[in-house]
């Protein structure tokens, strides 16, 4: 995974600094600290990864063997408009696949990757317990039920 | 104490509680084999992440095999360590291992050391029936390591080695299932990350993904080639260590069959580290008396406790963990630096040869040394002081190359004039040696006094960090010692605390010190072995006539017709260096 370079404001220092505070500098505390970053930042690049690391006395190498590990945790950015894709098995079997190629298609982009422009970002995600919708896409907070892949151009005209 | 009694194999033993089964067993002779699992016991290193399987043991009333490295005992417990569950068990595992690793036994640089392959040759796999994707990754090659993660095994004792006992925190696990490395963070290569080239990792690498890099073919041609003038020196540790490949018992010196090994090899003048060795307490030694009466004298300026700068791996560790601190170690560079500028300058002359067509090799027991002269400031003109060292496995594998019958060389001595040394020089190779040898000389240059007794046991020892009080006619010197970098680390945090009370501090980056230095032949996770090579040290100091570094007649002639004195403005330029601030050196490409 290649990283994103980025030069840090005093002042996000500063909130990651706060957040680390708050599990009192802990490090068995570090994937509850990541999880704040990540809600703070929407993702986690290197650098702070390595703010993190140096606010818990351990190695950058540490923090990013967990950050690699769970695959909640991202270090690319996700668009102002996340995309996120129930394949979970009652929307798989009602096509959520499809749904998510259409969606591949129409922003030329991978799961897990951003559009150029910063606007989309394309994730899966197992059950939101809406499966009686199924298929379901949620974009944001948005939650779009009975999706087929012809709408899909349509949900995305709501975010032009 | 509470005992358990348990029957391993048909055979009663009783334990104390907390004991593990493979640990059990070993005490009445069974040696289950292990993989992944790590003991170095007298240095506290453990590592049993229970991963491999390999120690599998059948326990009677349990349903499924337990691994012996990670299983306490318990009262009443019936194992067996070899029944055909057990060996069909274990030779699945080897043979899922070996299914996801290159097949190229025959040219890599573990051959013949290598814990997977002699696993796999004793538990009699001829084949592998399993087949798949097998994961692929680059290769990463630093100026002293070589990472070929395709060979890695996720035993995860590099890391235990870089991050609990180093506590440098280079190398950890990413990523997760078929997909898990070993690695940098993001995945850098190792000449962008923190790493000291300690070595430490490549010790204790089972197979082949963690090595050094090769030197051996350079040397070759550089030996074969009738223009350029070749030269060695040879670090002190590696003649306490060399035997071992050869067969020889732990602690055999092999001084003199080393120094015929290398004439034989075809180098033109065959010396020795131990001489600037000398040359360095003759200036580390003068610095921190020079450094300790301004400070007695009231000088705020002057900073204590002086630090020991010999080791490169230290030195970078300093360089990126406290870089505010770096005027407090020694500006002394190390014995292998200040060998390589004296050769290409007052030897070169001597000898009449172009410094570009003098090639000066080092034999060390030690990788970080092959970075180390591949620093800038160690260059003059591109042209570096020390052309490159190799270890002493590597020097192991040369002698066995040209099929020179090591064991049956005479014993010789080393060329003049800088193969000529004391005994203070020779302890330069373990633990407290240096600074011994340091304050042999430190005493009676400033009491003016001879020693009655030049051996201070209070600094000799194994134990991880120690500290003694050396008595100066009166004035009362503190002298602290670290080896292993997580040692070296408490240590400077008192420092930066304000809170040492120390005058002067030796730093060694490898347990043990460079006996102990990631060049030196595998132990096998035998610790016995540094504690026989940690004697074989003294026992050679102890062989000298001469033992005091400033006794050495040719380092006092060195002065006399090169040098000036110490400390002067010929050894400043020559025999000393600056350290640089590598904390923005961010690893962020």
């Amino acid at each position: 995974m290649s990283s994103i370079k980025i030069k840090l404001k005093e002042k996000d220092i500063a909130q990651i600094d706060e957040i680390c505070k708050s599990f009192n500098n802990e490090p068995g505390e570090l994937i509850n600290v990541l999880h704040k970053v990540q809600t703070t930042f929407g993702y986690l690049p290197a650098e702070v990864q390595d703010v993190v690391a140096n606010k818990l006395n351990m190695s950058v190498a540490k923090v990013y063997g967990v950050v690699t590990f769970y695959s909640f945790f991202t270090m690319i950015p996700k668009g102002r408009f996340p995309i996120s894709i129930c394949t979970g098995t009652a929307c798989y079997v009602r096509g959520a696949e499809k749904v998510l190629d259409e969606f591949k298609k129409q922003l030329s982009i991978k799961v897990g990757e951003s559009t150029p422009d910063g606007k989309f970002s394309l994730n899966c995600l197992r059950c939101v317990g809406a499966c009686g919708l199924a298929p379901v896409v949620q974009v944001g907070e948005k939650t779009y039920g009975r999706v087929s892949p012809d709408l899909v151009k349509d949900i995305l005209k709501n975010y032009e | 104490m509470e005992t358990i009694k348990l029957t391993i194999d048909k055979k009663l033993v009783e334990v104390e509680k907390g004991t593990t089964i493979l640990q059990a067993a070993k005490k009445i002779g069974i040696n289950i084999p292990t993989l992944c699992y790590m003991n170095l016991g007298d240095m506290n290193i453990e590592n049993k992440p229970g991963g491999c399987r390999v120690c599998v043991v059948e326990l009677e009333g349990r349903r499924n095999l337990a691994p012996a490295c990670a299983t306490d005992c318990a009262e009443g417990m019936v194992i067996h360590t070899h029944s055909i569950r057990v060996l069909n068990a274990r030779k699945t595992v080897v043979q899922l291992i070996l299914s996801d690793h290159p097949f190229d036994c025959l040219i890599c640089a573990k051959s013949g050391n290598c814990e997977l392959q002699s696993l796999a040759h004793k538990l009699g796999i001829r084949e592998i029936p399993y087949q798949g994707e097998q994961s692929t990754y680059r290769k990463d090659t630093s100026p002293a390591i070589i990472r070929d993660v395709d060979k890695c095994i996720m035993c995860r004792r590099c890391e235990v080695m870089c991050n609990e006992v180093q506590t440098v925190g280079v190398l950890s696990a990413i990523n997760r299932g078929f997909h898990a490395v070993v690695a940098p963070a993001f995945e850098m290569n190792l000449d962008h990350s923190v790493c000291t080239y300690c070595g430490q990792c490549v010790n204790v690498c089972p197979t082949g993904a963690l090595t050094e890099v090769d030197h051996t073919n350079q040397l070759i041609n550089d030996l074969a080639d009738p223009e350029k003038t070749v030269i060695v020196q040879t670090a002190p540790a590696v003649r306490a260590a060399l035997g071992e490949e050869f067969g020889l018992e732990a602690g055999t010196l092999v001084t003199g069959k080393m120094a015929s090994a290398l004439r034989e090899l075809g180098f033109d003048y065959v010396f020795d580290t131990d001489f600037a060795a000398d040359l360095t307490i003759m200036e580390e030694g003068t610095e921190l008396l020079d450094r300790l009466s301004k400070h007695l004298a009231g000088d705020k300026e002057v900073k204590l406790p002086i630090l020991t700068s010999c080791c490169p791996a230290w030195v970078k560790f300093f360089e990126h963990n406290y870089p505010e601190m770096k005027d407090i170690p020694s500006t002394a560079r190390s014995p292998q630096q200040m060998f390589g500028s004296i050769a290409k300058t007052y030897f070169a002359d001597k000898i009449g040869v172009d410094r570009k067509k003098l090639i000066v090799v080092s034999i060390m027991p030690c990788v970080a040394k092959k970075y180390e002269c591949s620093r800038d400031e160690f260059k003059v003109d591109g042209n570096p002081d020390v052309d490159y060292s190799i270890s002493t496995r590597e020097l192991a594998g040369l002698i066995k190359r040209a099929n020179i019958d090591f064991l049956s060389l005479p014993d010789e001595d080393f060329d003049h004039p800088m193969g000529e040394s004391t005994g203070a020089a020779v302890i330069f190779g373990t633990t407290g040696g240096v600074i011994e040898a340091a304050v042999r000389t430190a005493y009676e240059v400033y009491t003016g006094k001879t020693l009655k007794k030049v051996d201070f046991e209070e600094l000799r020892g194994l134990e991880g960090l120690r500290s003694a009080t050396i008595d100066f006619d009166g004035l009362k010197l503190n002298i602290g010692i670290a080896h292993g970098l997580g040692n070296a680390r408490k240590l400077l945090d008192e420092i930066k605390a304000g809170k040492s009370m120390y005058h002067a501090i030796e730093i060694m980056a490898c347990p043990g010190g460079c006996i102990g230095g990631g060049g030196q032949p595998y132990i096998h996770g035998d610790s016995s072995i540094i504690k026989a090579r940690h004697k074989a040290i003294y026992a050679e100091d102890e062989g000298k006539t001469l033992r005091k570094s400033h006794e050495n007649p040719d380092i006092i002639k060195l002065y006399e017709e090169f040098l000036g004195k110490p400390l002067g403005e010929k050894a400043h330029h020559l025999l000393h260096t600056h350290y640089f601030d590598r904390k923005k050196e961010i690893f962020i490409d």
